[in-house]
């Protein structure tokens, strides 16, 4: 159930820090945050109208939508604000390999296409 | 048996602070009393000590009224204005008016105060020659202030000074004329007055001092200044300020005992048992007071007197003296002259324009001097008041310990210790009125005991009066940026230009909460772009979005290009390339925006830099809070109505602004004549022309709400007018808050606050704002050009996935 296959996104540089950028990988739009310290992915799409995360400013843990101000936990991708909207953005699993960040999808929605790896 | 009491007739005359002072102390007795008063001018009784505030547009004609039409008829007063008492009948107890009524008094209150006193000189009755002492003056003075306007100033004591400190304002070249050495020479030593003397040339006030005036030149309206010394120099207008006269007349006429002013006992009874004089006409053991807080402490004995409580002496008020020019700090008090038995305690800086000289008699204060720093005034005053023995404050007379509040230390104070000199009202009159009325705001102190209603001095220490002893104290709350950052914008820019702090991630770490977000991170943006004049750190990671990409987000993540059309006026060879641009991007819309610009809607952002380099053209900034657009009419060019060329008007003002960012987007028009086609006066800065030249108006809106905008200034040239936009621009820069548009700006802060701190500002205050509008503008670019050369490889490009899978 809680299989993953981890894929390849970019190199670290291409995503600077305090930044989002989006990717599509198998279809599916993310996210991915340069946190400083870390890496964080999510589903690109806002719960509220779908507004693109990648593009909000990162408020402390949290990334803002540049639609409509709705405020996304990068961690758990719980909506905090409003605080009544009890809505959540899926999140990855991520991390940071050779200089490369690397993301975990679950293995339904794996590419079909298969590399070599380290 | 008990026989109604007879109603007595109090007849006042003079409607001013003195009279009126002394009657809201009288009513406070209750008396049988039916109570007429007559005023020469035609207005309620005004604080006059705020005229000159008036006169620099500090406060507006019906902000200094003290006592409104309803008090007089809440308390059944007969109000007579407009009507001059023009003499006294003491045996059959009446007044005749100038309008020939008689009224009989039983008791009859002079307060007739003083006016301006006239040095024997030729010329003084033309036009153009005027006073400053009543509300009327000041207005006579508005009307004809101006810019270019030559003001000659003859008295450089208080009220002289004030006067030409207004009168530069409104746009004035001021020179005072003082016939002494030093100025305020009655207040002020000589290093005191020279001090003062150098903060007024900073200022752009020009002083002659040692000038006799001989002669007002002119015929039948005055265009010059003769001196004694020989010379003239030139003036359109002559305020003559060189010291006031009582208005003892009607004492003599009623028979009283007249020196300088009518001669008053302890109790201020005249010479005759039921005629009383008050304030400035009446003379007290050889003094006639020219302030307001001797004249109110009059009133309070004399109302005491007048109801039959007499009993209560007055005795001499210390008297203490404050120039009321914003920014030039001057105060003094008591004998500060040297002399035998007088120590001297003085401290200057000439560098920070500060001087300080204390005179200690007898180990206490017997007076002072104070400029460039009156932030201790009140401490001394009640040194002086209370006679307190300074023996062991001797290393501390100048610089005190430093309190725990960084103010006046309000628990240090005694009860007894004056708070409002004007009023007369102490620590403890304000304490029982907070506790005993239920006080809680400045605005329901004034009400309750009048504190602070006279110079105003005393506001801040009433302030923390209140936020010390009132349950419930509401200050006005300073709005803060944000939690991240708990500090005013005031603050903030304060602390980012003191501190030399150049990247909003700095800052949030060593002032705020090490995170930020997206209320904060744009606004200290903006202000660090704005303070370092475009040399900051830039940081797309603290930018909304548009910031980054220099295009406005749709709700499908799209977004929308505006190329800059200046001024409206485009080409057909630009047309095509725009017309290529949306077939080649499949742009969906293609829209004539209010702005009188083209709008492409529906580009993908990957695409933004291969559209700009297409168009060939530079950005409408239609995304961002800067220079959007100066909307233009056809003028002179091709309208047969037009009286300006509008169309060239508005493309310069475009070219000169372009690129800039501001607090707030930023819409300009320029229309060629007031038919207002292009809709200049609901714009941010619209240029309205007229036969001979240009309106500048600010502070317009045709939005959320609609707001018709103020004028700042009326100019001959285009080139005037574009600078006069340019000192705006640069003001609503440096002081606005962010996201705060020019019509919130304006309304918040007063046109003539701006006008004062721009148009009519010093010529430095001028340069140096439109040096820093240049700075900015010289380091500024089309942001467009981040198409060719990203600041980083993925600000326009979508990551590349290489969908490779690693086990």
């Amino acid at each position: 159930m809680n299989e993953r296959c981890w894929i390849w996104i970019t190199h670290v540089e291409n995503v600077p820090p305090r930044e989002g950028r989006s990717v599509t990988v198998a279809g599916r739009e993310i996210a991915i945050f340069n946190l400083g310290d870390r890496f964080a992915a999510i589903d690109n799409r806002c719960p509220h109208k779908g507004g693109p995360l990648a593009d909000g400013i990162v408020a402390g843990e949290s990334v803002v939508c540049p639609l409509h101000g709705w405020r996304v936990a990068l961690a758990s991708g719980q909506v905090d604000r409003p605080a009544d909207a009890a809505a959540c953005v899926e999140t990855f699993p991520i991390r940071v390999d050779n200089g490369m960040i690397v993301v975990g999808l679950p293995a339904s929605l794996a590419p079909e296409e298969t590399g070599e790896a380290a | 048996m008990t026989t109604p009491a007879a109603v007595t007739r109090l007849v006042v005359v003079g409607n001013g602070m003195a009279g009126m002072g002394c009657l809201e102390q009288i009513l406070t007795y209750h008396p049988a009393f039916q109570v007429t008063v007559f005023g020469d001018e035609t207005y309620v009784n005004y604080n006059r000590v705020l005229l000159s505030a008036v006169l620099a547009g500090e406060k507006a004609d019906d902000e200094i009224v003290l006592n409104p039409l309803e008090w007089y008829r809440q308390h059944r007063i007969d109000l007579r204005l407009g009507v001059r008492i023009a003499d006294v009948d003491a045996g059959a107890k009446t007044v005749t008016g100038n309008d020939g009524s008689v009224t009989p008094y039983d008791k009859l209150l002079l307060a007739t105060g003083s006016t301006a006193w006239l040095p024997p000189i030729e010329g003084l009755d033309q036009d153009g020659v005027l006073a400053f002492r009543t509300l009327d003056d000041t207005r006579e003075l508005l009307r004809r202030a101006g810019a270019g306007v030559r003001a000659v100033v003859i008295g450089g004591g208080l009220l002289g000074l004030e006067a030409a400190r207004g009168l530069q304002v409104r746009g004035c070249e001021v020179t005072v004329v003082h016939l002494c050495a030093s100025l305020m020479e009655r207040q002020l030593d000589a290093t005191g007055g020279s001090y003062l003397l150098d903060k007024l040339h900073a200022l752009g006030v020009r002083v002659l001092l040692g000038r006799a005036t001989a002669a007002l030149l002119g015929d039948g309206h005055v265009t010059g200044v003769r001196f004694a010394e020989g010379g003239t120099i030139d003036a359109d207008l002559v305020v003559v300020a060189a010291g006031i006269r009582p208005n003892v007349e009607l004492g003599r006429r009623a028979g009283l005992e007249v020196n300088r002013g009518v001669v008053v006992n302890d109790h201020l009874e005249t010479s005759d048992p039921d005629v009383f004089a008050v304030g400035e006409c009446a003379e007290h053991n050889g003094v006639c007071y020219g302030l307001v807080a001797p004249v109110l402490d009059q009133g309070k004995v004399l109302a005491a007197t007048i109801t039959g409580h007499k009993g209560p002496r007055y005795s001499g008020t210390l008297q203490a003296a404050k120039l009321k020019i914003a920014g030039v700090d001057v105060f003094s008090a008591g004998v500060w002259a040297d002399g035998d038995g007088h120590e001297p305690v003085r401290y200057e800086d000439p560098s920070l324009g500060v001087y300080k000289k204390l005179v200690v008699r007898d180990g206490k204060l017997a007076g002072l001097i104070l400029v460039g720093d009156t932030s201790d005034s009140h401490r001394y005053i009640n040194w002086m008041r209370a006679d307190t023995d300074l023996t062991k404050q001797r290393r501390q007379l100048l610089f005190p310990a430093p309190s725990a509040d960084d103010g006046h230390d309000v628990a240090g104070m005694a009860d007894t210790a004056t708070v409002c000199g004007c009023v007369g009202v102490t620590k403890g009159g304000i304490i029982h009125a907070i506790h005993q009325r239920g006080v809680n705001t400045l605005s329901q102190l004034k009400e309750a005991t009048r504190a602070s209603t006279g110079c105003g001095s005393c506001t801040k220490l009433c302030q923390d009066l209140l936020r010390a002893v009132a349950p419930e104290f509401e200050d006005e709350v300073k709005r803060v940026l944000c939690t991240c950052l708990p500090f005013s914008e005031d603050k903030l820019r304060e602390i980012l230009r003191s501190q030399r702090l150049r990247s909003v991630q700095e800052v949030l770490e060593i002032y705020g909460n090490g995170q930020g977000c997206e209320v904060c991170k744009p606004a200290l943006s903006y202000m660090l772009d704005m303070l370092w004049c475009g040399d900051h750190e830039e940081d797309r990671s603290a930018r909304f979005i548009n910031d980054r990409v220099h295009a406005n987000i749709q709700k499908d993540g799209t977004f929308s290009v505006i190329p800059r059309i200046r001024g409206g006026v485009t080409n057909p060879a630009e047309l095509r390339r725009i017309a290529d641009v949306a077939e080649k991007y499949h742009v969906r819309m293609v829209k004539i925006t209010g702005s009188q610009r083209i709008d492409l809607l529906g580009v993908r952002k990957a695409d933004l830099p291969a559209v700009w380099a297409d168009l060939g053209m530079v950005s409408g900034q239609a995304y961002t809070k800067g220079v959007r657009m100066v909307k233009t009419c056809v003028g002179t060019e091709f309208c047969r109505f037009g009286t300006q060329d509008s169309t060239a008007a508005g493309i310069e003002m475009e070219r000169r602004f372009e690129h800039l960012f501001t607090p707030h987007k930023v819409k300009m028009a320029t229309v060629g004549c007031p038919r207002n086609c292009a809709e200049a006066t609901v714009k941010d800065i619209g240029l309205v022309g007229q036969d001979g030249g240009w309106q500048v108006v600010v502070g317009g809106a045709a939005g959320k709400s609609v707001r018709r905008a103020d004028l700042l200034a009326t100019v001959e040239t285009t080139e005037q007018a574009l600078e006069a936009s340019q000192l705006f621009f640069q003001y609503y820069r440096e002081n606005a808050n962010y996201l705060e548009r020019t019509y919130d700006f304006v309304e918040r802060v007063g046109i003539e606050k701006i006008r004062k701190e721009t148009v009519y500002a010093t010529d430095a205050a001028r340069a140096a704002l439109l040096d820093r509008f240049r700075k900015s503008k010289a380091r500024s670019r089309d942001a467009w050009e981040e198409g060719a050369a990203p600041l980083h490889p993925t600000q326009f490009a979508p990551l590349e996935s290489q969908d490779t899978v690693i086990r």
